[in-house]
């Protein structure tokens, strides 16, 4: 039996001031020009609860831009593994970027583990916040199926007209329920609010490209000698945006760093992006991907086609940030739709 | 709660002690390495290794020498890069940093009791080494054995005395051609695609090892083909840069496979058709 309890609106403030007092709370926050970031917040004033994707989706508190695998001394010499982590809850995590934690989740889970993400994720509580509508153009969430929430989260909030509704999904969730306070039982008219949200959402949410849900794979698997990479890879400056933005990107390079006695140092890993020439070259100068519409393509692949042989599930969220990122208007609704028709 | 996963880092380094090294040819330098209390690296033939460099980096280097070697494991390493620059300005004593072995080597328990074709062109030599090694150790566990090696010029073969012993046994047949010859070879000059239409197999018995550069495997598959050699017996070694060896960091990835974790030792079946494979 699923354990709903809400929270009225006025104490939302109250809930988020004594949360942060007991770790450090993570929120969606207004930068201005339609964007927005995840960042520390120590009350509910400074949170942006109607938000579009934030510029970085919340994957950079599991997967830093740049992260410590490791200390180094060159004179004993020893490596030192380091597993960084910190305890945090974020707050107000749209179902897209739930999905995409948890591709990363699985990604990570993978034998051999991960544990550098493991450990970050040890210390992370979510907390959710339905979209009760779409959040603009870009979004291919209905069609993803990510409009609605599938879980990945210890507690989920849904706005109703007076109160939040609250899904509690697991212990952590139970115990942020039971320590905070502020919460009560979920009433039948509640209930009766969530149920008429969702069947508006339902006349809202529509399929937002010219194929199916279950079509997808099928088209993309289809598509590699297609035109339209060439196309794309006209545009393309290469920047990287779109990988950088995305929740289920996870492509790393390792570096080393030397401290300044010369002798001891760290080796970390920073994001890194196919998109980049060099991402795809050997020690010889061969490069498997040496175009951009290659790379573009290697990317949408990596969406549509390769996860779903390898973890039964589609790479893409239908968040809509490297569409919103892309300096050359490369657009996936455009992408999916141009390689539908072709299929056609 | 204590984490089921426990604190095992992916990255944990070990340091290797540098016990010999030679310059073999201009830019490939051999490094004989040992573990602390002369552990064995527990490899199978046709893994890698990543080889740290304290304050340059890591690099994933093929392992050069038979899981039957104890004591020690040898590297070659061809100067290209800075972690492989770096590897060639140390010496006998020198310690560098080893993680692994990583990735699927050669399915030796496959290919025992079959006949083998070894094709190496160029620097395939050196992770192809490391089965023809220990094919030699256990020869009678596999059937017919072929060596075909080929490179540009005579002055880049590598491993000569070695490959001279291989030519002197009778229980195998070894090959040897170069692009450009100088007055003192006496092997083949040409393609090494050209030695295999004169090699004589049992197709159905016979598994062809081959590694090289992308260009030879293409004509080289070809070749094989044409010989009846099913496709799930042509076993291929990809290179590409794998950063973390573990699976994620997305640089070695061909198609849905990882070749850090499904390869670096593909069947042909597996790869045939697949996009930006070879």
């Amino acid at each position: 039996m699923d354990k709903f309890v809400t929270l009225n609106k006025q104490d939302l403030n109250d809930f988020i001031v004594k949360l942060s007092r007991s770790q450090p709370v993570m929120a969606p926050v207004a930068r201005g020009c339609k964007s927005f970031v995840f960042e520390s917040v120590d009350s509910a004033k400074a949170i942006a609860l109607h938000y579009i994707p934030t510029i970085l989706p919340p994957k950079k508190y599991f997967f830093p831009q740049r992260e410590t695998l490791l200390t180094y001394n060159k004179t004993t010499p020893a490596w030192d593994p380091v597993l960084e982590s910190r305890k945090m809850a974020i707050f107000g995590v749209h179902t897209c970027d739930l999905a995409g934690i948890q591709c990363l989740n699985m990604v990570m889970s993978a034998s051999p583990q991960d544990n550098n993400y493991n450990a970050r994720k040890e210390g992370i509580t979510i907390i959710g916040l339905e979209c009760n509508n779409y959040c603009d153009e870009y979004a291919s969430c209905n069609v993803m199926d990510n409009h609605l929430p599938n879980g990945g989260y210890d507690l989920f909030f849904t706005e109703l007209p007076d109160a939040f509704m609250v899904h509690v999904n697991s212990n952590a969730g139970e115990r942020i329920v039971n320590d905070i306070g502020f919460f009560s039982a979920a009433t039948p008219k509640h209930t009766q609010q969530l149920e008429e949200m969702r069947a508006r959402k339902r006349e809202i949410f529509k399929p937002e490209v010219k194929a199916g849900h279950k079509q997808l794979r099928g088209i993309f698997a289809g598509a590699f000698d297609s035109r339209q990479w060439d196309r794309i890879g006209e545009r393309c400056v290469a920047c990287g945006n779109c990988t950088n933005v995305c929740p289920t990107c996870y492509c790393f390079d390792v570096r080393d760093e030397i401290n300044l006695d010369f002798n001891t140092g760290t080796r970390g890993r920073v994001w890194d992006s196919c998109q980049n020439e060099e991402f795809a070259q050997v020690a010889g100068g061969e490069n498997f991907r040496k175009q951009r519409g290659q790379r573009q393509r290697h990317r949408y692949m990596r969406k549509f086609n390769y996860p779903v042989e390898r973890f039964s599930r589609y790479f893409c969220t239908g968040c809509g940030r490297c569409s919103r990122a892309c300096m050359a208007k490369i657009n996936l609704k455009e992408t999916i739709d141009a390689l539908a028709e072709e299929k056609r | 709660m204590k984490p089921e996963h426990g604190k095992e880092s992916a990255y944990i380094t070990q340091p290797g002690t540098i016990r010999n090294t030679r310059q073999m040819t201009r830019l490939e330098k051999y490094f004989e390495i040992t573990l602390p209390r002369q552990r064995d690296l527990g490899h199978e033939p046709g893994q890698f290794v990543m080889v740290s460099v304290p304050g340059v980096g890591e690099a994933p280097i093929s392992i050069s020498s038979s899981p039957t070697k104890k004591g020690c494991f040898e590297l070659v390493v061809r100067k290209v890069g800075a972690v492989s620059t770096a590897l060639h300005a140390l010496d006998s004593g020198d310690k560098v940093g080893i993680r692994g072995p990583f990735g699927k080597g050669f399915p030796t328990a496959i290919l025992e009791g079959n006949d083998l074709l070894f094709i190496a062109g160029g620097l395939g030599i050196v992770p192809l080494r490391s089965l023809i090694n220990f094919v030699i150790d256990n020869r009678k566990d596999f059937g017919k054995v072929t060596i075909l090696l080929g490179c540009k010029t005579p002055q880049d073969m590598l491993f000569n005395e070695e490959v001279h012993q291989w030519w002197k046994r009778l229980d195998v047949s070894c090959s040897c051609t170069v692009d450009r010859s100088d007055p003192d070879w006496k092997g083949n000059v040409g393609l090494i695609t050209g030695l295999i239409p004169g090699v004589s197999l049992d197709a159905e018995r016979t598994f062809a090892v081959v590694v090289g550069p992308p260009i030879m495997y293409k004509f080289v598959i070809l070749e094989l083909l044409k010989k009846d050699i099913p496709e799930r017996q042509i076993l291929l070694s990809l290179e590409r840069h794998m950063k973390c060896g573990v699976g994620k960091c997305g640089h070695c990835q061909i198609g849905e496979y990882y070749c850090c974790q499904d390869g670096p030792v593909f069947s042909y079946d597996r790869i045939r058709g697949k996009h930006e494979a070879l």
